[in-house]
């Protein structure tokens, strides 16, 4: 089944926030085998000129996935199947790096959705804000709807 | 940010050290928790293979972590990352054993920018194939 293209340029915002933890760093930086001692000694990352530990370059996948349930990839009127999902690509664009405590929220735009042969791609496009309001990262994902495409039959 | 290489010691054409990294089942269980992308095909392999796939394979984001790790370890502060974008042009494949899939990554310098920026390109194979492509991180350089 393709996915429904009405919902090309729909906005999800409002599904919580995101609280950046201490050991949630850590458990990522573990997780990809990452020993950077700026991600856990409070002391090695304000030698380098932060005020806390940072979290590494892909960790704020997580915030895409923490808030997903109220975003596209879960809204049954776009009908995507998760299972027929693999990733197209990923850009992140930093505006500073993120730290324990900072309470993030998320806008998720669905910038298009076409045609790649039998697949279809979908391209989003995420805010992710502070406390503040302050602009943190802007992260671009593209996911493949393997066999969806309606020329696929 | 404190990165510890300098843009004057750096050209086009400059070589990052290059890692190999060993993808097991148990990384993908790590980060799946770590991450929360609990996506069944990067864990069952009946499913995996249900739909198409050949096996249980890596996460995007994990290959793309990995991959990261070459221009983070080069530059020592990962806050000097401020841009970071990959396209995922091959599955990398996980087998349950004790070994795992091998993850090659090597990358250079491939444009000095403006304010002390610098475009690294990213090359990360994995059984053959080519696993990543237009794999680029902007840099901060000190």
């Amino acid at each position: 089944m393709p996915l429904n293209r009405d919902f090309i340029g729909r906005s999800y915002e409002g599904g919580g926030t995101f609280e950046v933890g201490r050991e949630h760093i850590r458990r990522f930086a573990q997780a990809i085998g990452d020993s950077n001692p700026i991600y856990v000694d409070p002391d090695a990352a304000r030698a380098a000129g932060h005020k806390d530990v940072i979290a590494p370059p892909t960790f704020l996948t997580a915030v895409g996935m923490s808030l997903a349930s109220s975003g596209p990839i879960s809204d049954p009127g776009l009908g995507l199947n998760y299972a027929l999902v693999v990733h197209g690509e990923q850009k992140f664009v930093h505006h500073r790096p993120v730290s324990p405590g900072d309470v993030l929220s998320s806008k998720t735009t669905i910038e298009s959705i076409r045609d790649a042969g039998a697949n279809e791609l979908m391209l989003m496009r995420q805010d992710i804000t502070d406390a503040d309001g302050e602009l943190v990262c802007e992260a671009f994902n593209m996911v493949v709807s393997r066999g969806t495409a309606a020329s696929a039959g | 940010m404190a990165a510890s290489v300098k843009y004057d010691d750096v050209e086009v054409g400059t070589q990052l050290p290059a890692q190999t990294f060993q993808v097991k089942r148990s990384n993908l269980v790590m980060y799946a928790g770590a991450s929360g992308d609990f996506n069944i095909i990067h864990w069952n392999e009946r499913t995996a293979k249900a739909v198409g796939l050949p096996d249980v394979i890596a996460h995007g984001m994990f290959t793309m972590a990995e991959a990261g790790r070459v221009v983070t370890d080069w530059v020592g502060d990962p806050g000097a990352v401020v841009e970071y974008g990959v396209r995922f042009s091959a599955p990398v494949p996980v087998p349950d054993d004790d070994t795992g899939t091998t993850l090659e990554v090597s990358g250079h310098v491939e444009e000095k920018l403006a304010d002390n920026k610098v475009a690294v390109a990213l090359e990360a194979k994995a059984l053959g194939a080519t696993v990543l492509t237009k794999a680029r991180a902007i840099v901060q350089l000190a």
